[in-house]
């Protein structure tokens, strides 16, 4: 498990670009790096359950990004908090 | 038959026997998911802030398991996803959206505003949050930071605002009564 302050990337992966799937990681954020703020539970794994087959259970965090370091604009200190499953990130 | 072009109510009715004959959620079930839906509002999550604004046990609780602090005011959460309480102070102000489709904490406020499904919401909170607010008069101060919660996955979100100067002495009725289904989610700030 993912301690809070672990800083991860989040992969830079389009399934979408390989065939039917669901998933719950925003385009706007793949690829981007931040810093897990807390375990949120485990959780069956949603691109699974989608399509009813059987889903593991995966760890969720809540990951904090620095918003203007997304998009380019804003105020420096503003973040974005995203609640991301094990799968979809990996340390830096 | 094209499945696109079949009237609505019997499509529900298929799905519904489906449910029933195959086990998963008898016609009583489904019936009673309708009624606890329709009957939540924004004031079962108002009557939550006034209490954890005069309660500093309950505020505790409401932070830590916001499922559990929600089932202490009498509100259904069995079967629901879990409740998450994002804390609000002089420093730090949190703004709710769900970029993905549309997650809101629907057991402690009910249905969402039209305007929470839109794209223009959902693109904006994310991108340029501050100037979203500003369109609500909700001018956040260059001294707090604010923190845009995105509901992508598993949790529900809800914000506990500040309690506004100027209600000092006022009874839990009394402050439930200020806050607003925005207030909770971080649109706008309780009016006091």
């Amino acid at each position: 498990m993912l301690s809070p302050g672990t800083h991860v990337r989040v992969r830079f992966d389009w399934p979408e670009t390989r065939g039917p799937c669901h998933i719950r990681t925003p385009h706007f954020i793949r690829g981007a790096e931040g810093v897990v703020e807390r375990h949120l539970g485990r959780f069956p794994n949603a691109e699974d359950l989608a399509f009813a087959r059987p889903a593991a259970l995966l760890d969720l965090y809540h990951v904090r990004f620095d918003q203007p370091a997304i998009w380019g604009e804003g105020r420096a200190g503003d973040a974005l908090v995203i609640e991301l499953a094990e799968t979809w990130l990996e340390p830096t | 038959m094209n499945i696109l072009q079949t009237a609505s109510h019997r499509l529900l009715a298929a799905i519904a026997n489906l449910l029933a004959e195959k086990g998963i959620a008898s016609a009583q079930e489904v019936a009673h998911r309708i009624a606890l839906t329709d009957a939540a509002s924004p004031a079962q999550g108002a009557r939550m802030v006034a209490r954890a604004w005069l309660d500093p046990d309950y505020r505790a609780l409401m932070l830590s398991d916001g499922t559990k602090a929600a089932e202490a005011e009498g509100i259904p959460m069995r079967g629901l996803p879990p409740l998450g309480v994002l804390e609000d102070t002089a420093d730090v102000h949190h703004l709710v959206v769900c970029t993905l489709c549309s997650c809101y904490p629907r057991a402690v406020l009910g249905y969402p505003p039209f305007w929470f499904k839109s794209a223009a919401y959902r693109a904006r909170a994310v991108r340029d949050p501050r100037g979203l607010l500003a369109e609500w008069g909700t001018v956040i101060p260059d001294t707090m930071r604010l923190r845009v919660v995105d509901s992508t996955a598993d949790y529900r979100w809800m914000v506990l605002p500040q309690r506004p100067a100027r209600t000092d002495g006022w009874d839990a009725d009394r402050l439930a009564a200020i806050v607003r289904e925005g207030d909770m989610i971080g649109v706008t700030f309780p009016a006091g």
